[in-house]
């Protein structure tokens, strides 16, 4: 076996490993452990990309000395490789952008706790990705819980303590529901393994026994990823988790953490159950019909908002509503619209919290949209990247929110029934206005030049913070841009998938 | 025509009733009296908080329908309260329903007595070492899902001590709200409960002598079912929190100050640090050897012998030995906010 078919399984050990090590270590040390670990996890996966790329087909890698059916695997195919380059870049520079406000909210003898967490973050999302295993999944998506909670509330407020427990209490009823459906579908196949699963699944269907086991299964699946990365009615956690962490914290958890469940419910769909049975039994109709719900009133919640932290949040709430219609349309060509929005929107998304923060000072009284006027004056860089970012959301074309809303108007027509794709049309249509309602209104307000500018806050702009501001602008010109070859690694990745 | 019964509000409908729309609520007219108090008070906060930065008009013109909205959301509650029970029922149903569907208990032919199971009850002891099966599956088969599993309790243990440390004086500064808004409140303490000696109550006779003859029994029962793993029911998981209950009653019965002589913070952080790194390099060793085709150089030994089964052994100790740890640990934090 090829040297290189051990860098996923390195890049996962070794955020593991960092986060015991962290524990013991003082804070400016564990900070670059941290720093070092996203970096080399960073590399080790573009090197699986390479390679994947280049051998053009998906490998799988047996985790210790037994193969398939009875030992744990994981496995790294295009799709894998690029999703964990993606996310160690994003975390990467929302670490670097958020550092001066690290420093602040979190006290110095604890800073190495917040850099345990997200090392363990990282390793969950990586293990996420990579994993060719149900219960694997599940046991990782405890660990990235619990580190997300730690992220929301390691700032310390009591709204903070408020939000986590709100997240603490939703995020455990998702992971109940989870196990009961890998219980479930255990004992209804007799397999945790992907493959086998499958296989498994395929049969019961043919024969038709168990199929309402299945039909319930695969409902508490999709119910349990849902609550945790909060699609519409389950989002009630998310304002106040996204809205008052500390900068960094805010800008993982908005484009990450969610996104490793969505990566998992795509593998589900893809390799345990296949899109033909998920349409037999019409859970993508569900989810289309929650995702353009998501996406209407999550904007029209972020309408309501005088706080623009909780503004940003609650389009967090459509965005994860695309995602889901993507699903929902059920062809290869929304999923690869999905996919790409996963992308952009994590790109978008922990670039506005970061230029977000740059504008307020890291704290979120001076969040609300009267105080913000006039801010980017105050602070360019953030307010270029603020307007960058809602660019993007709102879909203006160069950007990357414009190229997913193209691939997604494209994966309508080819949707054979037509009232979803008239729905998914006017869905479209309506929530770029509503998105452009708020996020268009935000940057004209804090482009206002103000006459009176004395007691407004002034933001110093540190060295960090202005270069990750300019590496996401330029990653959000990136995927709206040169957005054809992401593209094709993600047909190519769904390709190996099936 | 019915009749109000006279002891209506003792019946388990009108009960039923009260629980259905919240604990006790107030007459309509107290509380909107209540919440229109608290806009004011509100409105009253806000002007002071921006009055050096805009002018907000006198009188809120929101108020009056900020205030509708809000007796209006009372009325919902009700519903909301309803609709979650029957949603809840109606789950609950599902899901036993759904039980009547699945393969029978323990029936021959269920799908998960397949070719997985067998093999792992059949050649279990072969391939591994073991006599119990369940290590053997969970520390050598499903090595990896484990490993995850000691990384939970190890972050579990992090979180609640950053859910202990908090900061205090976050209403102080919004009242006051005298400092520049751009600080970030760096005037605020990081406060945790320290250690005060009332936390070390006189512990009753009663319970101390009891302790002296039980806490070492305790130990020894926990590390047998340690070292033990491999052979009879137990291992790591089990052992561990028989250990951690042993720490927490001699903790209970002398208090902190003396378990602190052989247990505290520096020797937990030794321990618990130790262990997950010797037990990460370890199934880095497992994983690796096996995922390569290297052939492991450490030996099964004779099955049954309690120097046996390869790496299980020192595995089972070391997530032993992190279980126990975690579980004092969370104690110790909750009982008095630190280590």
């Amino acid at each position: 076996m090829e040297w290189i078919r051990n860098f996923p399984f390195f890049a996962i050990l070794l955020a593991m490993v960092s986060g015991p090590v962290s524990s013991v270590l003082p804070g400016r040390h564990a900070r670059r452990v941290s720093f070092l670990v996203v970096i080399t996890s960073g590399l080790l996966s573009v090197c699986t990309l390479a390679y994947v790329l280049y051998t053009g087909e998906a490998f799988t890698y047996q985790m210790g000395a037994f193969p398939a059916p009875f030992g744990n695997e994981i496995r790294a195919g295009v799709l894998e490789a690029m999703t964990a380059t993606f996310f160690c870049l994003i975390m990467l520079l929302s670490l670097v952008g958020g550092y001066r406000f690290t420093a602040v909210d979190i006290a110095e003898d604890r800073e190495n706790l917040f850099y345990i967490l997200i090392n363990l973050l990282l390793a969950s999302l990586l293990a996420l990705i990579y994993t060719n295993d149900l219960f694997t999944g599940y046991v990782f998506i405890e660990i990235n819980t619990i580190a997300a909670c730690g992220l929301i509330m390691i700032r310390g407020w009591g709204r903070n303590l408020l939000a986590a427990t709100k997240y603490m209490i939703m995020s455990l009823l998702g992971s109940g529901l989870l196990l009961i459906s890998i219980a479930v579908l255990y004992g209804i196949t007799g397999h945790l393994l992907m493959e086998p699963m499958h296989g498994a699944i395929v049969d019961i269907v043919e024969k038709g026994t168990y199929t309402e086991p299945l039909t319930v299964a695969v409902g508490l699946f999709c119910v349990g990823i849902a609550i945790k990365s909060a699609l519409f009615p389950f989002h009630s956690w998310l304002p106040d988790a996204y809205g008052y962490s500390t900068c960094s914290s805010s800008a993982i958890l908005s484009s990450l953490v969610s996104k490793g469940y969505i990566f998992l419910l795509i593998k589900f769909f893809y390799r345990v159950i296949g899109t033909d049975i998920i349409h037999q039994i019409q859970v993508d109709d569900v989810l289309f019909v929650f995702g353009i719900a998501g996406m209407i009133f999550g904007s029209v919640s972020a309408i309501q908002q005088t706080d623009v932290g909780r503004m940003i949040a609650f389009s967090s709430v459509a965005q994860i509503g695309y995602i889901y219609m993507g699903f929902g349309l059920n062809t290869e060509a929304g999923m690869i619209a999905s996919i790409f929005h996963i992308l952009a929107h994590s790109a978008g998304k922990s670039l506005l919290f970061v230029s977000l923060n740059g504008l307020t000072g890291g704290n979120w009284e001076n969040a609300n949209y009267r105080k913000l006027r006039g801010a980017a004056y105050r602070n360019r860089i953030a307010g270029v990247g603020f307007a960058v970012g809602s660019l993007s959301m709102v879909g203006i074309p160069l950007l990357a929110g414009f190229t997913s809303k193209v691939y997604f108007a494209q994966a309508a027509f080819g949707v054979s029934s037509t009232t979803k794709q008239l729905v998914t049309l006017v869905a479209l249509a309506v929530s770029t206005i509503l998105n452009a309602m708020y996020f268009i209104g935000q940057t004209i307000n804090i482009y206002t030049p103000l006459q009176r500018t004395e007691g407004r806050p002034r933001v110093a702009v540190g060295r960090a913070m202005w270069t990750a501001t300019v590496l996401f602008i330029l990653l959000n010109l990136l995927l709206g841009i040169g957005s054809e070859p992401i593209f094709r690694w993600i047909e190519e990745g769904l390709r190996l998938f099936g | 025509m019915s009749r109000l019964r006279k002891d209506y509000e003792h019946t388990k409908t009108a009960r039923f009733v009260a629980f259905v729309q919240g604990d006790e609520p107030p007459r309509d007219e107290d509380r909107t009296e209540e919440w229109r108090r608290r806009v004011e008070e509100q409105a009253e906060t806000d002007r002071a908080a921006n009055a050096s930065y805009l002018e907000l008009p006198d009188t809120d013109p929101q108020a009056d329908r900020r205030l509708l909205r809000m007796t209006g959301f009372r009325r919902i509650r009700r519903f909301y309260y309803v609709i979650a029970m029957i949603m809840c029922l109606m789950i609950i149903g599902m899901l036993i329903l759904n039980v009547a569907y699945m393969p029978p208990f323990g029936s021959e032919d269920a799908p998960a007595n397949n070719e997985v199971s067998e093999r792992y009850l059949e050649k279990g002891g072969e391939e591994t070492g073991v006599v119990n099966t369940v290590t053997g599956m969970i520390l050598q088969y499903r090595a990896f899902d484990t490993f995850g599993e000691t990384n939970v309790l190890f972050i579990g243990a992090c979180t609640v001590i950053i859910l202990l440390l908090h900061r205090e004086g976050e209403e102080d500064k919004r009242r006051h709200h005298e400092e520049s808004v751009s600080d970030n409140g760096d005037a605020s303490e990081w406060t945790r409960v320290t250690y005060s000696p009332e936390y070390d109550r006189k512990g009753d006779v009663i319970l101390q002598t009891i302790a002296k003859l039980v806490v070492p029994m305790i130990f020894l029962f926990g590390l047998y079912i340690l070292l033990n793993g491999h052979l009879s029911p137990g291992g790591g998981f089990s052992g561990g929190a028989v250990l951690g209950a042993g720490l927490i009653l001699y903790n209970q019965a002398f208090g902190f100050r003396r378990t602190e002589r052989f247990f505290d913070e520096k020797i937990y952080d030794i321990i618990k640090v130790g262990s997950l790194c010797l037990y990460a390099m370890i199934i880095a060793y497992y994983l690796f050897t096996g995922a390569n085709g290297i052939p492991s150089i450490v030996p099964l030994g004779t099955l049954g012998a309690i120097l046996s089964s390869g790496l299980i052994l020192p595995i089972n100790l070391l997530v032993g030995l992190e279980v126990a740890c975690t579980m004092y640990a969370f104690y110790a934090l909750f009982r008095k906010g630190s280590f």
